[in-house]
């Protein structure tokens, strides 16, 4: 019982720290990136604090809803959207031992928990009851449904490779020629993970200078911080999954003392490449997002799954 | 014993939830809580499956019909006109809801009938739920009826392909709405 506990206490403790760091990371590396310092003065040292002072700040504001609104749908939403990450960070290993919940198939889980956490948008989006929510409800769940499929194929050849779904499993059957003979496949997870993330170049649904704010914009306080502390537990999420599915997880010298670290260092990888894919490339438009997913990543994808296929039943004794 | 009781009492507590949530899914007049009801069902079925030790049904249930099935049904909600609010005017009859509730009632008792005589009423989770002994069931002794089946779903992909690519010049202006979903939007780049 103990053990629980303090398992379900260093998951939250995880989730409470990992997508602040990443929001820190973001703000910081953005603003390097574009040649200027970023937030300076909270906290003293090159502004730590930003996030926690936002916090604070957020949690002052007043929490509005709107007249017109669906009240249960509106205040739900937010809770629909951040409850799902959390649980899924309870099942994604850091090394073999310190994962908190080991579950036979994990990558599923996962997969299935973001894809619970997706209808948070679109109750937010619909139960605002202004139409610029609508439209960004609407393009995020025309983008979702897109980018499922690349996402799932491409977590299927990884499964396929290692012949097992379970987490744990999949990073103990990598091997370093992965990252050769599963680049295409990771490519595409990297790409959907983004693009399921919502986050530019795939930020139609919040496209800020054409819909407002999406989904969110009729969200004021806490609910908004909410949604946007969903966005960083997304990126932990998937950046953490992409490291123990591509990249080997704990695997790298000392891995059975440093094995966590790695998994770590792996995933903060990951998320400054995402942060460096929202800082380099314009949004995309509408069709054009269809058409990468219809076009280019759905058949990569599936070419990857029958090249992993291929290689699995000529390499099986 | 002790845990063939909690069995019971989590999963009586579960199907107790997702016989309700059915239940306002078709009664409720807000056309979008309908859906949304539809996902407590559909979620807490996975739950019933997970407690019956069928660990794979239950996410693979989640990620389909949570994660897509329903994002598809919003969505096409969202596309026409997503009402706030009841809207009487989809509300069905008296005559057709009493109809509904006996056919309901009566397919109910029909599968209460065969499958409780035939199954035993006491609730035994299964040990083969996992992926492995999923797999070994499905490309075992099931491996016809699932081959049927992807069958029948490529038939309604190429059927939905077909209806995409209809002219659309004798259509009503709606199903250009319609036509327009992702799914079909890889296909339909021509117009």
């Amino acid at each position: 019982m103990l053990e629980v506990v303090l398992r379900s206490l260093g998951v939250l403790a995880a989730f409470l720290v990992l997508p602040l760091v990443v929001g820190q990371t973001e703000h910081k590396v953005m603003a390097h990136m574009q040649g200027r310092l970023g937030p300076m003065y909270a906290g003293g040292f090159h502004g730590w604090a930003q996030l926690v002072a936002d916090g604070v700040k957020f949690v002052q504001k007043e929490d509005i809803t709107p007249r017109a609104a669906d009240r249960w749908v509106f205040k739900l939403a937010p809770a629909v959207a951040l409850v799902p990450y959390l649980v899924a960070l309870a099942v994604i290993p850091l090394s073999a031992t310190v994962v908190a919940a080991d579950v036979g198939a994990g990558v599923l889980f996962v997969l299935a928990a973001s894809a619970v956490g997706i209808l948070g948008l679109l109750m937010a989006g619909w139960s605002s009851a202004n139409k610029y929510a609508l439209l960004g409800g609407m393009r995020a769940a025309a983008q979702l449904l897109s980018y499922e499929l690349p996402l799932v194929l491409s977590v299927a050849s990884v499964a396929l490779a290692a012949g097992t779904v379970s987490l744990t499993g999949i990073a103990d059957a990598w091997h370093p020629l992965w990252l050769v003979w599963q680049l295409p496949g990771a490519l595409v997870f990297l790409i959907a993970a983004v693009a399921e993330l919502q986050r530019p170049p795939f930020d139609m649904p919040v496209a800020d200078s054409e819909i407002v704010m999406g989904p969110f914009t009729e969200y004021t306080g806490l609910r908004f911080a909410f949604f946007l502390l969903s966005e960083y537990a997304g990126i932990v999420v998937m950046s953490l999954l992409f490291a123990v599915l591509f990249l080997g997880g704990w695997r790298g010298p000392f891995s059975g003392v440093l094995g966590p670290v790695w998994t770590l260092l792996k995933g903060a990888l990951i998320s400054v490449l995402i942060i460096w894919l929202r800082v380099s490339w314009p949004r995309l438009r509408e069709d054009q997002l269809q058409r990468l997913a219809w076009l280019v990543l759905v058949p990569l994808a599936l070419a990857q799954l029958a090249l992993t296929a291929g290689w699995v039943v000529l390499s099986s004794p | 014993m002790t845990t063939l009781t909690t069995v019971d009492v989590l999963f009586g507590a579960v199907g107790l939830i997702t016989a309700a949530s059915a239940v306002l899914a078709v009664t409720t007049h807000h056309l979008v809580h309908a859906a949304l009801w539809l996902v407590v069902t559909l979620g807490t079925l996975a739950g019933c499956y997970l407690i019956l030790g069928a660990e794979l049904v239950a996410l693979v249930q989640l990620l389909v019909y949570v994660g897509a099935v329903v994002v598809l049904v919003l969505f096409a909600l969202m596309l026409t006109r997503a009402p706030m609010g009841r809207s009487p005017e989809h509300s069905s009859g008296f005559i057709q809801r009493i109809a509904a509730a006996l056919v309901g009632a009566g397919t109910t008792a029909l599968l209460a009938a065969v499958l409780l005589p035939a199954l035993g009423g006491d609730i035994r989770p299964t040990r083969a739920g996992d992926t492995k002994g999923i797999a070994t069931q499905l490309f075992g002794s099931w491996v016809w009826p699932f081959e049927l089946l992807s069958l029948l779903l490529l038939v309604a992909l190429i059927a939905a392909l077909a209806v995409s690519r209809m002219p659309t010049t004798s259509l009503p202006s709606t199903t250009e709405a319609v036509a327009e979903t992702p799914a079909n939007s890889a296909g339909g780049e021509s117009r």
